[in-house]
């Protein structure tokens, strides 16, 4: 070692008078304003390229070959192939480098759990011992192995199973560890709480079967599954995150018990809490409950309205078209005109009769009215008239709609007719077709839309004249 | 920890006279058979570890376990000593003449010890204490050296299982170490084990596992069997020699742990580069004499080398005529040339195997030039020739050959990477660095041999692939197949002609892989293979013998370029 530092040395010292020499005579030529360039010191053992760096072990290098062959027998499901390279990778486990080490065990139970879940020959025993074993594996991932393994009981209907395991997770303790993994132990607790509701039901049931003779024991117990169900759903719904099951199965209890001061505490909460991440589902257990409580129908659409905003695609836009429709104030009605343009927007409701006769209805009731709104319908077709037609109103869906659903094609047709004029391809066809079966609706629909093509005109045509003025 | 402590302590015990002592939480002495609690405490023991003790543990020799659960006191050579037992008693197995292990191989570990200073010496290495005195020790040592010779010493077999009696040993293990196994042995299972990585000195050689093969392929030379290197690593990847984990051949009693992990514990696979510098350096080191000759009778003589690669590689006998000239030519059959004398340090250390390969893919450069144009116009010919002429021999069409090779190769390779990801690393007896980390290790092995149970029964297939017995031929041609897939007996037609009274190449051109050699000394190497440099059918043929030989394409590619430039000597020097 000695040497070989000193040999080092005085490489580096002769490098050294080697480049001062060098310097010199660089400074003597050029301007000496300019600073000289200090070169780094340059070893002797780094002055040609080696390749020989230095190498991962060959034993790393096969057990990475080894992962690489397992995941292609999971990509192509090569269970038993996965299964022979992972008894000769499981040596990662007592890999030498810490690094590894550490990553080994996640790594193992990944793939071990995929290779169980779909093997031929696995069982749910076998699925244990593997939890079990990966359990001991490593402190650090004690619970989430805990619920992964619970999830699989549950998957595969061993409820009973899956509730002893939650409560064995419940009560792990260790050291530092424990606090560590205060996130999961918290799911643990809740999952528990859900099976405990699980069973508050199932004693619910089987108590309304009952008639008075065993129905009192039958009800102590169910009061007990409540109350350890309600405080571990509780203790998971006051941490902000996505917690739909649980909330629903908290309410449930709640309302059953009557408790509806908490349910409305808990909703709200659940949905207007900024520290909670956005969630639709949130907003319509709110209303739901709302609703069942009987309440104002302005309070109703104060929630609908946010719904709204974050789902304008959302089922419930219909029922709240209907609860603005229904009001008495113009602003509604303008607004409800809005929510059922913006919910035929989204593929989803393309053919949805329902949608379409509201909105045909509406428009309807705008140009029946002495079209004292006809700006609303303008407004609203403006932006939408360059992709509508081909969106919605193309000679092949007006084909497909009579062919399918002959009202659906009618409510269309009207708003065709109206918004695109009589001339309209959608229009056209389906008129032809309703006037070829003879049918008296269709007449009064053409009859319509021809009184009212003038107001197509100024629905688009003379609109988009004035606009430069 | 008790055993060390109350080892010294011989007085029986007043109450029942029997001498078993242990110790209490305390730290007072207790007899285990009575349980007698007397006066003696561990503190007074503490005077102990100053100077005397030297002298006293020297006088113990080294047959005392040195604590309970680490079993006995060891030296790092005596570990390596072991395995080249076995390494010696494995080639035995594979057919290696009986002399092998307990003449030449033995003596030249003895000679090593020797030469190391570590065993047959007046004045051993210490490698921890530079403090120690020559004169504390050299009484001991007296009767030793003049036993020194090469054949006039115990073969292996005699010393079999029982290295103790070895007095030599005995002198070695516990020199100057009283003092350093107070702090070394806390990290190493072996006496010298801390020091043994520490530092060497200048021209000595240290064992290292690489290098027990490098003992091995110097005794198979010396004995000139036919084995080459590249078969010996091929043995050892395969599990025919052992390599790998080769301490669990240890007795119990030797544990170890610490820096022995280091020395001792393998996880990569040997470099034929790197045991064949070591094994030069180790000619050199031991001072041999002259090795046998390795005349064209020989095995490793390039001419009946390149019958064995010829064969394997699938070509005509008929090339065999063409290295044997082009041996004759560069003057590498000479024996001068191909024996391993240490003495002549400026001799190249011929890779007999690598060597023959290269000689092969000379002789197809000059026969087929192997630029991706005249092969394959070449192979159209004789392919349209051999169509419509059936009867006779057969032209060899270096399509044909490619493709059938090129098949068999991708097979192989694949099964030889599967074969590769599949190795198991590690054995039933665990290392670890520190008694702290046993349990967690213990733990940890059992874990890995439940799981692997586990999906050994998923994976169907229990049975271990049983071990292949070994052969020096990785691919087999015979001629007996009737696939027609053997060229063994192809003819050259159509790539020779007749000059005067001998056959001549048609092709009349070469291409040389490299113009300029690097200097070794300036680059590290003297060639640099860049694969996109050359040819697809001159890569393709390095791959083969790369894949044959089990060595990096490139390490072939630098001895064809030595052989060319020995070939066209006067032509680039006319230049």
């Amino acid at each position: 070692m000695d040497s070989f530092v000193e040999q080092l040395k005085r490489g580096t010292e002769e490098e050294f008078t080697e480049e001062s020499a060098w310097d010199g005579s660089v400074v003597n030529t050029t301007s000496s304003s300019l600073p000289a360039i200090y070169l780094p010191l340059l070893p002797r053992y780094l002055r040609h390229p080696t390749t020989r760096g230095r190498k991962a072990t060959e034993f790393q290098e096969t057990k990475k070959a080894c992962l690489n062959y397992i995941q292609d027998a999971l990509l192509q499901h090569q269970w038993q192939r996965a299964a022979e390279f992972m008894t000769n990778y499981l040596e990662t486990l007592e890999n030498t480098s810490a690094e590894k080490r550490m990553a080994a065990p996640e790594v193992i139970w990944r793939i071990g759990t995929e290779i169980l879940c779909h093997h031929s020959k696995s069982s749910i025993e076998e699925f244990n011992y593997f939890a079990e074993r990966m359990k001991n594996l490593g402190v650090k991932r004690y619970l989430k192995v805990c619920l992964e393994h619970v999830f699989h009981l549950l998957c595969n209907g061993l409820i009973d199973d899956a509730y002893q395991n939650l409560s064995l997770a419940e009560g792990w303790r260790y050291g530092e560890q424990t606090a560590a993994q205060d996130k999961e132990l918290k799911l643990i607790q809740a999952y528990k709480g859900l099976l405990d509701y699980y069973n508050w039901d199932k004693k619910r049931k089987a108590m309304l079967e009952l008639d008075g003779n065993f129905a009192d024991s039958v009800e102590q117990e169910m009061h007990s599954f409540f109350r350890q169900a309600a405080v571990n759903l509780k203790e998971i719904i006051k941490i902000p995150g996505v917690w739909d099951p649980f909330v629903k199965c908290y309410v449930d209890l709640l309302e059953f018990y009557e408790d509806y001061d908490e349910v409305r505490q808990v909703l709200s909460e659940y949905a207007y809490n900024s520290k909670f991440p956005p969630n639709p589902n949130a907003h319509v257990y709110y209303y739901q409950f709302l609703k069942r409580q009987g309440e104002s129908k302005k309070t109703l659409m104060s929630v609908l309205k946010i719904l709204h905003e974050i789902v304008p695609s959302h089922e419930l836009m219909l029922e709240y078209n209907a609860m603005l429709q229904k009001s008495k104030k113009r602003k509604n009605h303008r607004l409800g005109l809005e929510i059922i343009f913006t919910l035929l927007d989204f593929a989803g409701w393309k053919e949805h009769v329902k949608a379409w006769s509201c909105l045909a209805k509406q428009i309807k009731q705008i140009l029946e009215n002495s079209s004292k709104h006809l700006d609303w319908v303008t407004e609203e077709w403006n932006s939408r008239k360059d992709w509508w037609p081909a969106f919605h109103f193309s000679h092949y869906l007006a084909k497909r709609n009579w062919q399918e659903n002959e009202s659906l094609a009618c409510e269309k047709a009207l708003v065709a007719g109206i918004l695109l004029g009589k001339d309209c391809k959608y229009f056209k066809y389906v008129s032809h077709q309703g006037c070829k079966a003879k049918k008296e609706k269709f007449r009064t629909m053409k009859k319509f839309v021809k009184k009212h093509s003038s107001t197509h005109l100024r629905a688009s045509g003379v609109l988009d004249s004035c606009t430069p003025l | 920890m008790e055993e060390e402590d109350t080892r010294d302590y011989g007085e029986p015990c007043v109450q029942c006279s029997v001498v078993n002592w242990g110790l209490t939480d305390e730290g007072r002495f207790y007899c285990k058979s009575c349980h007698n609690v007397i006066e003696r405490t561990k503190e007074v023991l503490t005077s102990d570890v100053v100077p005397n003790t030297k002298i006293q543990s020297i006088s113990r020799g080294f047959r005392k376990r040195k604590k309970i659960d680490k079993g006995w006191e060891w030296y790092v050579c005596e570990g390596f000593q072991y395995i080249l037992k076995k390494q010696a008693e494995a080639l035995q197995t594979l057919g290696v003449c009986p002399q092998m292990k307990d003449e030449i191989l033995c003596n030249f570990w003895r000679r090593y010890l020797q030469k190391s200073k570590q065993a047959y010496c007046t004045t051993p290495a210490s490698y921890t204490s530079k403090a120690l005195s020559i004169s504390d020790i050299s009484t001991d040592m007296d009767s030793e050296p003049e036993r020194i010779s090469i054949h006039g010493l115990s073969s292996f077999s005699e010393s079999d299982g029982d290295l103790q009696t070895e007095s030599s040993f005995g002198h070695v293990s516990s020199i100057g170490n009283a003092s350093a196994r107070e702090t070394t042995s806390i990290c190493s299972g072996s006496v010298d084990g801390g020091s043994y990585l520490l530092k060497r000195k200048k021209g000595n050689l240290r064992m290292s596992m690489p290098m027990t093969l490098s003992f091995c392929y110097i005794a198979l030379l010396w004995l000139r069997e036919p084995v080459t290197l590249s078969d010996l690593l091929r043995f050892v990847i395969d599990g025919h020699i052992p390599y790998l984990n080769a301490f669990q051949y240890f007795p119990e009693e030797m544990k170890l742990y610490g820096v022995d992990l280091k020395i001792f514990r393998v996880e990569s696979w040997p470099v034929y580069e790197d045991v064949h510098n070591k094994m030069s350096e180790l000619a050199a080191f031991l001072d041999l004499p002259c090795f046998p000759a390795i005349t064209d009778s020989c095995f490793l003589h390039p001419n009946i080398l390149c019958i064995k690669y010829l064969m394997e590689a699938n070509l005509p006998d008929e090339l065999h005529n063409w290295t044997c000239r082009v041996v004759k030519k560069i003057n590498v059959g000479e024996t001068d040339f191909l024996t391993l004398d240490p003495v002549n340090k400026s001799a190249r250390k011929v890779k007999y195997d690598v060597l023959a390969a290269a000689i092969i893919i000379v002789v197809l450069k000059l026969l087929f030039l192997l630029d991706d144009q005249y092969e394959w116009l070449n192979a159209n010919f004789a392919g349209k020739r051999n169509q419509k002429n059936k009867e006779g021999c057969l032209w060899f069409d270096f399509k044909k050959w490619y493709k059938i090779i090129k098949k068999s190769v991708d097979v192989e390779q694949k099964k030889l990477d599967e074969e590769r990801a599949r190795c198991l690393w590690k054995c039933e007896k665990p290392l670890f660095y520190s008694a702290k980390e046993k349990s967690v290790v213990l733990k940890k092995r059992q874990m890995v041999v439940n799981l692997q149970r586990q999906f050994g029964a998923l994976s169907g297939s229990m049975q271990v692939a049983e071990k292949q017995s070994p052969s020096s031929f990785q691919l087999n041609w015979a001629e007996e197949n009737t696939d027609g897939n053997c060229f063994h007996g192809h003819i050259l037609e159509g790539v020779l002609q007749e000059k005067g009274n001998s056959l001549t190449t048609m092709n009349t051109k070469y291409w040389l892989c490299t113009v300029k050699l690097c200097n070794e000394k300036i680059c590290g190497q003297l060639t640099h293979y860049k694969e996109s440099d050359f040819p697809q059918s001159y890569q393709f043929v390095l791959n083969l013998f790369s894949f044959l030989l089990r060595v990096p394409a490139s390490l072939i590619h630098e001895e064809v370029c030595l052989i060319e430039h020995k070939l066209f000597k006067k032509k680039l020097h006319r230049k």
